[in-house]
């Protein structure tokens, strides 16, 4: 379904990816990993096409989508949803207006039809009664479950979550949880999940990505790297910072 | 010296390269205007936020320049015995300058701060790139409707301008400076031709372009943060100002060959 190779990229004189080599197959999950300013939010921007890299190839579908001009996107990203860390919701539409926005400028002209499948959104995303909510008045909780209603509402093949728990109390964490893995179960769609929580890794990931200097350090199943001996995974995992408090940004 | 040099190359490097950019705007958003589909309801809420929002500041503008410049023309012109001829020096010279300059720099700064602001939010807070990963083609959903709305506002706003600078000039003249109403009005009729109207029309639809394309482009561009939109709606202001100051130089005198002034 995608496949990364040799991708690379520099901002300004850092080095942010240097080599990233990946393949996610049709309807699994993957949960790319690794410490805060490691590239991942910047690899799953590549991913969509949100940002180009220096080198290497990202192929989707069977199209490589590097070098295409924002226009020739627009068909591969119809295929992908995004939930972006912030959520990014159209502040000055309602909630409703959100989640039906993807479908009005894909061509849906039918009220009708439109109410529908956001009715349907809003269950699945437990949100019934909000609709008329404008953004600033959700919980960041909301807000991720809007953004993700919007992001699968046009039923794309893959969703890319950017940090889908970062900042939200455990109890919301898991209902975002429960959502990815339902995502996957009711609609069969593929996931990338960008995280540091690891618990959320463990919960809604077939595979896990440790993201390690621009490079994909470990790549297996969440049982191998739980079971891993590599100081570097160990500290990860266990949250020992040892000496260092850098962090790359 | 050598540093001096690469200074003002560098800085000339960066306004050609900013000028690019606006130009390689304007000419998507002409492409997409032929080539894509309006969305008829951004643009008709565009032509609410420019135009009808702006109709308040543009009647002040022009009520208060026609006023003014008025009752000056008529304090020097009397002192020569042409008191009467103030009409025709109001008319003219709001139809082919005040007009179209004044309510530029009025919507420069009430429309041009917002659009900037407004796209530079959306920017800073992801939205765009939400847009983008929605399919939908920033310039087709942000700058078309606004750039079409501005093309056909601007005309409209800068005849109201006109028109509200010329009779409150009348009024001034006629009931508060005691000048001949028959006279007043037989030589601003004369002196004001049908081409001086079409100058100072033809000047709002350049900085309608003008302004709509430097404050987009300020928005699109805006940095991280508050403190990059706040300066990206500065500088839309500043720059959508200056652009419609030195361009009308060069639109007068342009426009003087089509359209010269005065009775012929």
């Amino acid at each position: 379904m995608i496949a990364v190779r040799d991708l690379a990229k520099k901002i300004g004189q850092q080095e942010i990816l240097c080599g990233v080599n990946l393949d996610v197959a049709r309807g699994e999950t993957l949960a790319i990993i690794g410490r805060s300013g490691g590239g991942k939010s910047v690899l799953l921007k590549h991913l969509v096409g949100l940002m180009q890299p220096n080198t290497g190839e990202i192929w989707i579908e069977g199209a490589n989508i590097i070098g295409l001009h924002e226009r020739d996107l627009g068909a591969i990203r119809q295929k992908i949803g995004i939930l972006f860390q912030g959520a990014a919701l159209f502040d000055s539409m309602t909630v409703e207006e959100n989640i039906a926005f993807p479908l009005w400028e894909a061509g849906e002209r039918d009220p009708k039809a439109i109410r529908a499948k956001v009715r349907e959104m809003l269950e699945v995303m437990e949100l019934e009664g909000e609709e008329d909510k404008m953004p600033v008045n959700l919980s960041g909780g909301m807000k991720k479950r809007v953004g993700l209603a919007r992001a699968i509402v046009r039923r794309p093949s893959c969703i890319l979550y950017d940090e889908p728990t970062s900042g939200l109390d455990p109890v919301v964490s898991d209902s975002i949880n429960r959502l990815i893995r339902r995502l996957q179960q009711r609609f069969g769609v593929t996931g990338i999940v960008v995280t540091h929580d690891m618990k959320s890794a463990f919960d809604v990931a077939n595979h896990v990505a440790y993201l390690h200097e621009g490079r994909v350090y470990f790549y297996g199943t969440p049982t191998e790297f739980e079971q891993t001996t590599d100081p570097i995974l160990q500290d990860f995992l266990l949250g020992r910072s040892g000496d260092s408090i850098r962090e790359r940004s | 010296m050598v540093r001096v040099f690469n200074a003002l190359g560098a800085a000339f490097m960066a306004f050609f390269q900013y000028l690019g950019e606006v130009v390689l705007l304007a000419a998507d958003t002409f492409r997409s205007l032929f080539t894509r589909k309006l969305r008829w309801k951004l643009f008709l809420n565009q032509i609410v936020e420019i135009g009808l929002l702006s109709q308040l500041v543009v009647v002040i503008t022009g009520g208060f320049t026609g006023a003014v410049f008025s009752a000056q023309t008529f304090f020097q012109f009397n002192k020569i015995g042409m008191g009467s001829a103030t009409g025709a020096v109001v008319s003219v010279a709001i139809c082919r300058e005040l007009g179209p300059v004044l309510t530029a720099l009025m919507v420069a700064g009430r429309v041009g701060a917002a659009m900037s602001a407004e796209i530079g939010t959306m920017k800073v807070t992801e939205q765009i790139d939400a847009l983008r990963a929605l399919a939908v083609y920033p310039t087709d959903y942000l700058v078309v409707p606004r750039a079409l709305a501005m093309m056909v506002s601007m005309p409209l706003l800068v005849a109201e301008c006109i028109a509200v600078g010329i009779a409150a000039g009348y009024f001034i003249a006629i009931f508060l400076l005691e000048v001949n109403g028959t006279y007043y009005m037989a030589n601003m009729v004369r002196w004001t031709r049908n081409r001086d109207i079409i100058m100072g029309l033809s000047k709002a639809f350049c900085f309608g372009i003008l302004i709509v394309f430097i404050s987009c482009h300020k928005g699109l561009t805006a940095r991280e943060g508050a403190v990059g939109v706040g300066r990206a709606t500065t500088e839309a202001v500043v720059n959508g100002s200056l652009a419609v100051l030195i361009c009308n130089f060069f639109l007068t005198m342009l426009l003087n060959i089509i359209y010269p002034a005065g009775y012929q």
